[in-house]
């Protein structure tokens, strides 16, 4: 068996389940973050009246952090009411960042548990050997109900990554590449394990940020052999006892590939879907409006950073704005103490309070019709971040820094004047 | 459930993700029929001008994928989508419009089958999609058991009052 074979198996009381079979699974965790009012409402549909363990739930409130209209914040007083009311004290309100952050963070997380989220980047989990996986509202609701949820378990998808990745390449470009190769259905309903040097030299950040992307090839979960760098990291956080149940070497892949990156460029995923990937002296010089850094895709500490070496001192292009979003509360006080906070904003970027930002279109720097961002986020849909006439690129957080500078993406032209 | 399902199609293409199906701005809306004025908005502005309820909702692959949003599923269910067929389906989208009762189908080829406008009518039993104006028959993938027997409840929500979990 699979490793996430053996967690769903333990979770559905049974000695072993083989891909394609149907299982109900007992949730570890359950969170509902402030998009889904919905799940609370199913939740009484469904007949409910008190939630079936509420130790096992959290809600977080990050897509509307904090609330931009009278309705959201109606959506947010009526979660945290129902959090009050049904004794669940894992309540993350509007000042702690983006759930897969906040949840990783505050040592909700650790190998071999079953995480369900509403929200589609669960599947960034697997970088602990977790499996997480995202649902809808009323998915959530029967969790809430009866603490478990059916599950196909999937085949899974083998990714060796081998080579030392070249600065500023990072593992946003790799991800980026990797489904510029397999296409944004290249996993659908499947899971994908990262495996290799390049993987296990990668630090708790990097392999979130894979994971985090698989969604994008359409994976239902992810998956990292949990190692020291994983039991160091969620060993500060938890107090959990965990056992940590590994992978049969008789285990036969659905699929597998081997990447290597030691020659890889900066990608840029062009405009509008996620495989778009090439190497960024591949692209045409874009002019570029507006440079986001953020979300739980490309808003850590690590991304800062990034950022900030890529500027290098460089103040903003003064005909672009930098906004950015760090994932959490953690992370911003660490980008303070730092002093990444100060160097960028007097480089002429702006700061918003951790939370997913305008990633989804919904507020805080949201594009008008004609206008180009370059992004750290994961998704560059039409209309994913305002207008449907806006152009998104996404990008690594070095790269973005890149930009923010040049006001464009320094595509062939102008990559080739410098050379 | 109704079993036979006819209706006019509408074709989209491949990779239609939920924030085409339902933009992100219009998240905060609660009622069903709120978020039903803002059914494939991101894909097509003019679309609720052209369809008629019970219309059939024709894509190329991976309808549906993208974000984890119920909303996608709810704009089409509180429409009166008759079907979505695709090639295949974004899975978290694929739960959500199971959970509530909205059919789907996959069915390989059916971007070549159909045209925009056509007069189709599917056996979801059967897993068959019958193209009435071009008198062929494609056939489709059936729906799993335990999933036909929650679309037949009427979505989960019904399947768990009728199974009486508290």
């Amino acid at each position: 068996m699979h490793a996430l074979e053996k967690i769903l198996a333990k979770a559905s009381g049974r000695d072993s389940v083989s891909a394609g079979e149907i299982v109900k699974a007992k949730v570890d965790l359950a969170e509902v973050n402030d998009l889904y009012l919905q799940t609370i409402k199913s939740f009484y549909e469904m007949g409910g009246d008190r939630v079936y363990d509420p130790d096992k739930i959290t809600f977080i409130l990050d897509h509307y952090a904090p609330a931009p209209s009278i309705q959201t914040a109606s959506n947010q007083k009526e979660m945290r009411e129902f959090c009050y009311d049904q004794g669940i004290e894992k309540l993350y309100d509007i000042n702690e960042g983006v759930c897969h952050q906040v949840m990783v963070e505050k040592g909700l997380v650790w190998p071999g548990m079953v995480l369900v989220a509403t929200d589609s980047h669960t599947t960034t989990h697997g970088a602990f050997g977790a499996f997480g996986t995202g649902v809808g509202a009323t998915d959530l609701a029967t969790i809430m109900l009866t603490g478990e949820l059916w599950f196909k378990v999937p085949e899974v998808i083998k990714i060796e990554i081998k080579g030392k990745l070249n600065p500023p390449v990072m593992a946003k470009d790799v991800i980026l590449y990797i489904i510029s190769k397999l296409g944004t259905d290249g996993a659908v309903y499947k899971g994908v394990e990262f495996t290799g040097g390049t993987v296990k030299n990668m630090g708790i950040a990097e392999r979130m940020v894979l994971c985090n992307m698989t969604v994008e090839m359409g994976a239902k979960t992810s998956y990292i052999k949990p190692d020291e760098t994983t039991f160091r990291y969620v060993k500060e956080r938890t107090g959990k006892d965990f056992k940590v149940d590994y992978t049969d070497e008789d285990y036969e892949y659905s699929e597998e590939y081997t990447f290597d990156v030691s020659d890889l460029k900066p990608q840029v995923a062009i405009p509008h879907s996620v495989d778009n990937g090439r190497d960024i002296d591949k692209v045409e010089d874009v002019k570029v409006d507006q440079v986001f850094i953020g979300t739980c895709t490309g808003g850590r500490l690590e991304d800062i950073e990034a950022a900030v070496k890529a500027m290098n001192g460089r103040r903003v292009h003064s005909k672009t704005r930098l906004l950015i979003i760090p994932a959490s509360k953690e992370v911003m006080e660490k980008a303070i103490e730092k002093g990444y906070v100060s160097t960028l904003m007097k480089a002429g970027a702006t700061f918003s309070s951790p939370g997913c930002g305008p990633c989804l279109g919904t507020h805080q720097g949201l594009l008008a019709p004609g206008e180009v961002c370059a992004t750290t986020s994961s998704r560059n849909f039409p209309g994913r971040m305002g207008s449907t006439e806006a152009d998104i690129y996404l990008v690594s957080p070095a790269t973005a820094g890149e930009i923010a500078v040049n006001g464009k993406i320094p595509g062939k032209k102008t990559l080739k004047e410098e050379r | 459930m109704d079993k036979i399902i006819s209706g006019k199609a509408h074709t989209f293409g491949k990779n239609i993700d939920t924030d085409q199906i339902y933009p992100g701005r219009y998240l905060e809306l609660v009622k069903p029929e709120d978020i039903g004025k803002h059914a494939m908005e991101g894909a097509d502005p003019k679309f609720l001008e052209k369809y008629s309820k019970g219309d059939i909702i024709i894509a190329d692959k991976n309808f549906g994928c993208g974000s984890s949003r119920e909303h996608a599923a709810i704009t089409l269910k509180t429409i009166g989508v008759g079907a979505v067929i695709s090639e295949s389906f974004g899975r978290i989208f694929y739960r959500n419009s199971i959970n509530l009762g909205l059919p789907l189908m996959v069915c390989q080829g059916i971007k070549e089958f159909v045209e925009e406008g056509d007069k189709l009518e599917i056996d979801l039993e059967e897993g068959i999609v019958k193209n009435i104006t071009k008198n062929k028959i494609l056939k489709g993938e059936k729906l799993p058991e335990f999933v036909l027997e929650m679309m037949e409840a009427g979505g989960i929500k019904q399947y768990y009052i009728n199974k009486n979990v508290k």
